[in-house]
C-alpha cells in the first residue's frame, strides 16, 4: 500500500498546485488570464510546461510497451524523430503563432486561421476536426492514470476507479487553475518524470543482474535477439514514423501553448533542449522495455512472452478472436509498473509509480485546450461574449471542462486498444495531416480557405476509412500481411491489413494522408479565389516572415 | 547562401534518421551493453540538440520578435 500512498499524497499536491494557481491569479474571469495566464509564462515553466503537455502516458507507458514488443526500434520510431521534427515546428510555426497572437490578441489556431483565410463556417469545420480528434488523446491521459494506479495498489484500486480519481484531479486543477495552474503542473510533472528514467533504470538494472547480462542473454536467444536491432521493421515503415510528429505542433493545445510565452526569446531554449529532454525519458523507458524480455522470473511478464511466441507460431492457424485475445495477453502498457513492482523498494516504487502518474496526467492541457477553443471559436464567434460577457464565457469554458472529463472518462472504459495504438491510430496520424493547415497559413500567401476544407475533410475521411478498414480487415498474425489491392509499384502492394495496421504502397497511413492533405490544400487553393489584399498585407508584409528558414 | 546551407543541413539530418547501416545487427554494444542501433539514435538526438542551436543563432525571425515588442506595439497594447 506504500506505493499507492506515495502516490495519492502526489495527487494531493497536483492538486493543491491548481488551488494556488487559482488564488495567485487576480484576473482569473478575464479570458486571457483564465485561458493564456495572460501570456505571461517565463522561459523555465514554458520549457517544462510545454514538453510536459507533449509527453503522454504513452510516451512512459506505451514506449516502454512498445519496446516490449518490438525491440530498439521503438526510440528510432517516435523519440529521435520527434527530437528533430518537434523543435523544428516550433522554432517555424510556434514563433510566429506567438508573434500573431501577441499583435492580434489570437488566443485559438482556430481564430487566426478564420482571420487568415476570411472564413467563418470553415473555421467551425476545423474546430470540430481537431476536437473530435483530440478525444482520444484526453482518454489516454485517463486509461493511463487508471492502469497506473491499479498497478502500484497492488490491484486494490480498481482501473475504473483509478481513472475516476486521475480524472476527478485533473479537472479540479484545469477547472480552478486554467493555463496558469495547468502549466505550473506540468513543470512539476516534467521535472518528476525525467529524474524518473535515471531513477528507473539504476535501481531496476541493479535488480536484474546487470544489463551487460541481460543484453548477453538476449543476444544468444533467438526469440529475442531481434529486438535489439530492427531486422523485424520495414525501412519504409520506419521512415512512416517521421511524419507523425507533425502531429505535435497542430495539436491545439501545443499551438495555444505557444501563445503564452511572455517573450519570442523564451522559445530558444525550448527548442535547443527539446530533443535532450525526449532522450531524457524515453532512452531510459526504452531500453527497460526491451531488457524487460529477460524478466521471466515475474509471472506476468513470462506469461506476455508465451503470448507473442504462440502468436507467431501458431497465429496464422488461428480464428481472428483469438489472435485478438493473445494481443491483449502481450500488451505491455504495464510493464514498467511489473519491474518497479519487482525491483524496486517499495518507497522507490511509490516515487516512481508518481514519475509514471506526472507522464500520464499530461491530458490537463489537451482538456484545457478544448475548453478554450470552445469558449472562442464557438461561444464567442456565436456572439455569445458579447450578450452574456467575460465572466460568463470563462464560466461556460469551466462547465465545458467537466463535461468533456465524464465524456472522456465514459470512453476510457469502453476503449479496449493499447495505449499506443490508440493514439497513433486516432489522434498523432490525423493531426499530423492536418499540419499542412498551419505550413499553408503562415508560408503561402496563395493559400485559401476551401483548400483549407478540402484538407480538414480529407482528414476526416481518410480516418473514418482506415477505421472502417481495420475493423471490416481483422489483423493477420505476426508474418506476411493481408493484401487487399494486388496493384503494385515497386514491389509494394497498394493496400495491405498489417499486423499492426494498414499498409499503404509499404508506409503507414499517415504518409499518404499528409501528402495528400498538402496536395489538396495546393490544387484546390490554386482554382479558389485568395482573401484580400488587406489581410494577405496583415500576415506577408515582412517578406522574410513567409519563408521558411 | 546562407539559408540554402541550413535547409540543407536539416534536410541532410533528416536523412541521417533512416539509419539503414546498423539495421540488422545490434554490434557493437556500446558500453558493453547498449546496441549499436539505439546508441545511433541517442547520438541523433543530440544532433538534432545542436541543429537546433545553429537554426536558433542563425536563422531565428528577430524581425517578428522586434515588431511585437516595439515600443510603438506595447503603447498600443496599453491603449
Amino acid at each position: 500500500m506504500i506505493p499507492a500512498t506515495v502516490v495519492f499524497v502526489y495527487l494531493g499536491i497536483v492538486f493543491y498546485i491548481g488551488i494556488f494557481a487559482f488564488r495567485q491569479s487576480r484576473d482569473r474571469q478575464q479570458a486571457e488570464g483564465y485561458f493564456l495566464a495572460n501570456r505571461s509564462l517565463g522561459a523555465f515553466v514554458f520549457l517544462f510546461s510545454l514538453f510536459g503537455t507533449n509527453m503522454t502516458a504513452f510516451a512512459i507507458l506505451g514506449s516502454s510497451g512498445h519496446a516490449f514488443n518490438n525491440g530498439i526500434a521503438t526510440y528510432g520510431l517516435m523519440a529521435s524523430a520527434s527530437g528533430l521534427v518537434i523543435p523544428l515546428t516550433i522554432f517555424l510555426i510556434g514563433t510566429r503563432l506567438w508573434a500573431l497572437g501577441k499583435k492580434y490578441g489570437f488566443m485559438t489556431p482556430v481564430q487566426m486561421l478564420r482571420d487568415r483565410w476570411e472564413c467563418g463556417h470553415i473555421g467551425t469545420v476545423i474546430f470540430a476536426v481537431q476536437a473530435a480528434l483530440l478525444v482520444p488523446y484526453i482518454v489516454i491521459g485517463v486509461k493511463g492514470g487508471g492502469t497506473t494506479l491499479e498497478a502500484v495498489s497492488g490491484g486494490l484500486v480498481p482501473f475504473w476507479f483509478g481513472g475516476a480519481i486521475v480524472a476527478l484531479v485533473v479537472m479540479s486543477y484545469v477547472f480552478f487553475g486554467g493555463m496558469r495552474g495547468t502549466a505550473w503542473v506540468n513543470t512539476f510533472q516534467t521535472i518528476l518524470f525525467l529524474l524518473f528514467g535515471v531513477v528507473a533504470v539504476t535501481v531496476i538494472g541493479a535488480g536484474m543482474g546487470g544489463f551487460r547480462n541481460t543484453v548477453e542473454a538476449m543476444l544468444a536467444s533467438p526469440g529475442t535477439a531481434p529486438l535489439l536491432s530492427r531486422e523485424r521493421i520495414s525501412p519504409l515503415y520506419f521512415f512512416s514514423y517521421t511524419f507523425i510528429p507533425l502531429s505535435s505542433i497542430a495539436f491545439p493545445h501545443i499551438c495555444i501553448f505557444a501563445l503564452t510565452a511572455k517573450k519570442m526569446a523564451h522559445f530558444k531554449k525550448t527548442v535547443i533542449l527539446y530533443p535532450l529532454c525526449i532522450m531524457a525519458i524515453w532512452l531510459p523507458c526504452v531500453f527497460l522495455g526491451v531488457t524487460a524480455n529477460r524478466a521471466a522470473d515475474i509471472p506476468a511478464i513470462k506469461a506476455k512472452v508465451e503470448a507473442r511466441r504462440v502468436l507467431a507460431t501458431q497465429g496464422p492457424q488461428m480464428a481472428p478472436e483469438q489472435r485478438d485475445g493473445l494481443r491483449e495477453k502481450m500488451a505491455a502498457d504495464d510493464i514498467l509498473l511489473l519491474l518497479l513492482d519487482k525491483y524496486a523498494p517499495l518507497w522507490l516504487a511509490g516515487l516512481l509509480g508518481a514519475g509514471i502518474m506526472a507522464a500520464v496526467m499530461a491530458s490537463d492541457s489537451q482538456i484545457l485546450a478544448l475548453s478554450t477553443m470552445f469558449a472562442e471559436d464557438v461561444f464567442t464567434w456565436y456572439g455569445h461574449k458579447e450578450r452574456f460577457g467575460q465572466a460568463v464565457q470563462v464560466n461556460t469554458g469551466r462547465v465545458f471542462i467537466v463535461l468533456l472529463t465524464i465524456v472522456s472518462y465514459a470512453l476510457a472504459l469502453k476503449a479496449p486498444q493499447s495505449i499506443f495504438e490508440l493514439a497513433i491510430q486516432y489522434g498523432f496520424s490525423g493531426y499530423a495531416a492536418l499540419s499542412p493547415l498551419l505550413f499553408a497559413a503562415l508560408f503561402w500567401r496563395g493559400s485559401t480557405k476551401w483548400g483549407a476544407l478540402a484538407c480538414a475533410l480529407w482528414v476526416t475521411v481518410a480516418m473514418i476509412a482506415v477505421a472502417v478498414f481495420q475493423y471490416a480487415v481483422p489483423a493477420p498474425a505476426p508474418g506476411p500481411p493481408v493484401v487487399i489491392s494486388s496493384w503494385s509499384l515497386f514491389g509494394q502492394t497498394a493496400l495491405a491489413r498489417t499486423p499492426g495496421g494498414t499498409a499503404v504502397f509499404g508506409f503507414m497511413p499517415v504518409v499518404p494522408m499528409t501528402l495528400i492533405s498538402a496536395l489538396l490544400m495546393f490544387v484546390v487553393s490554386k482554382f479558389t479565389a485568395k482573401p484580400g489584399a488587406g489581410t494577405l498585407a496583415k500576415y506577408f508584409e515582412h517578406t522574410q516572415g513567409s519563408r521558411l528558414l | 547562401m546562407k539559408r540554402a546551407l541550413l535547409v540543407l543541413a536539416v534536410a541532410v539530418v533528416y536523412v541521417l534518421h533512416q539509419d539503414i547501416w546498423f539495421w540488422r545487427t545490434a554490434h557493437p554494444l556500446v558500453f558493453g551493453f547498449v546496441p549499436i542501433g539505439l546508441f545511433y539514435h541517442a547520438c541523433f538526438s543530440v544532433l538534432a540538440a545542436l541543429l537546433m542551436g545553429l537554426l536558433v543563432k542563425c536563422a531565428w525571425p528577430a524581425h517578428l520578435e522586434k515588431e511585437v515588442e516595439s515600443p510603438a506595439h506595447r503603447a498600443e497594447e496599453q491603449r
